[in-house]
């Protein structure tokens, strides 16, 4: 079947198996592997991508169903020139990252969690992120850096619009 | 996990829906936010040739006064019900429920319909709506019909709905500023109730003590009476029959549910 969904604010159409989980179009036939799969069963969080601004993960949707709608990844936060998104940013300052496999999927998910509280406190930001695993970090310093991102303006909770975006 | 290879059909109303349904039978499955089902097709433990997509139907998705209830479209998202204000006023053990269900990826996905029809006996949801009292409104092809949640789970993933049937709305009574109390027992925060115990004006329902959400008739009858809490909670489960897994025994479970029931009637006592 055919499907039209706007990546990263280009609209592509591509075929598709209806049993495609949107995690593998985005990786295989998008191409883009920052959506990491980890669990593959809807715990682990590592896939987490925006669908119509909203957090979901990604090995537990149908590219079928998601025909027509919009999905931001990681790849489609940083700036034309390179410049890292407000979340990205405070990851890095706040060495909000270890090993890096969960990251993607934990940017995806703080940005909902600021575009849903645009300033929470560190038990917002923990029960916020409940769908996300870590085994690195021991979450402090993720905390750490959604705060952060979250003083740093309302561009954290945001992902860049359509024509912004570069891939 | 990559599922088994299914006809996918986009519908955008009921009535395609139920056409869909009439059409292929017992082999087709409804989609709804999918977080139930596609797992369980990832695992092959479900091998739909059909799946019928309902996720895009327009207008299945409200919360309304109608009279002495609440009426709520299937199609209602968690993180919807969850941030509702009619339901936060008029029924805010629902809304708060709701909020407990998953993580906020599967509350963005996840549907009322879904996880009522699905009748899995961890649902949080359905232990909810059970304590509430009110009813399911399936439609098929005689049209609408209205069952009550007492008598609409009827087993491990069973329903009283027929294959050509589908859930189109929940309605529950308005509690309003009647207490109410929720508790929940998981090893992780984002996880099914190992058991949870729901609590509201005087009835009590438990989820994972028997193959669907139950009530916890013996504690509601000792309430009636004129029982205290504590006394009441002791009896929460009677009748039930718990599985015993990984998580807990049956004695576990049963200690459990007379510990949650007796802190959601505390809860729902204002105590």
């Amino acid at each position: 079947m055919q499907v039209s969904i706007t990546v990263n604010g280009r609209q592509r159409t591509d075929e598709v198996e209806p049993r495609l989980l949107l995690a593998h179009y985005l990786r295989d036939t998008c191409g883009l592997t920052a959506t990491n799969i980890g669990c593959d069963s809807t715990s682990c969080g590592a896939c987490t991508v925006l669908v119509d601004g909203l957090s979901v993960k990604s090995c537990t949707v149908l590219a079928a169903s998601t025909d027509g709608g919009q999905v931001t990844t990681l790849e489609g936060l940083a700036g034309p020139d390179g410049e890292l998104h407000p979340m990205q940013a405070a990851f890095r300052a706040e060495h909000g990252l270890q090993c890096g496999f969960c990251t993607p999927g934990m940017v995806m998910a703080a940005i909902g969690v600021l575009a849903d509280n645009p300033d929470p406190t560190d038990r917002e930001v923990r029960e916020g992120l409940e769908g996300n695993l870590c085994r690195c970090t021991g979450y402090h310093n993720i905390v750490r850096a959604v705060r952060a991102a979250a003083q740093a303006g309302p561009a954290a909770g945001q992902v860049p619009q359509a024509q912004e975006v570069v891939q | 996990m990559i599922p088994s290879p299914f006809e996918y059909v986009k519908v955008r109303s009921v009535d395609e829906a139920l056409a869909a349904l009439a059409e292929h039978g017992e082999d087709a499955k409804l989609l709804a936010g999918g977080h139930s089902l596609l797992p369980i097709m990832k695992l092959r433990l479900a091998i739909p040739t059909v799946l019928i997509d309902i996720g895009g139907i327009p207008g299945l998705s409200y919360v309304r006064v109608d009279g002495e209830q609440v009426a709520i479209g299937a199609g209602t998202r968690h993180y919807v019900l969850e941030r509702d204000e009619v339901a936060r006023t008029e029924v805010p053990l629902l809304p708060h429920v709701a909020g407990r269900v998953g993580d906020p990826q599967v509350r963005h996905r996840g549907t009322l319909g879904g996880t009522v029809a699905h009748s899995d006996p961890a649902s949080d949801l359905p232990t909810a709506l059970l304590a509430l009292g009110g009813t399911v409104v399936l439609q098929g092809p005689q049209g609408r019909r209205e069952v009550p949640v007492t008598e609409f789970w009827t087993g491990f993933f069973e329903t009283a709905m027929s294959p050509e049937e589908m859930v189109v709305e929940l309605r529950v009574p308005r509690t309003g500023s009647i207490g109410w109390g929720y508790e929940k027992f998981t090893r992780r925060e984002n996880d099914w109730p190992i058991v949870a115990a729901a609590a509201v004006d005087g009835r009590v329902a438990l989820a994972n003590m028997a193959g669907m959400v139950v009530r916890a008739t013996a504690t509601e009858e000792a309430l009636a009476r004129g029982a205290s809490i504590a006394e009441a909670a002791e009896l929460a489960d009677q009748g039930t029959s718990p599985g015993a897994d990984m998580h807990a025994d049956a004695d576990y479970r049963r200690h459990l549910a007379r510990l949650l029931t007796r802190r959601a009637l505390e809860k729902a006592a204002g105590a």
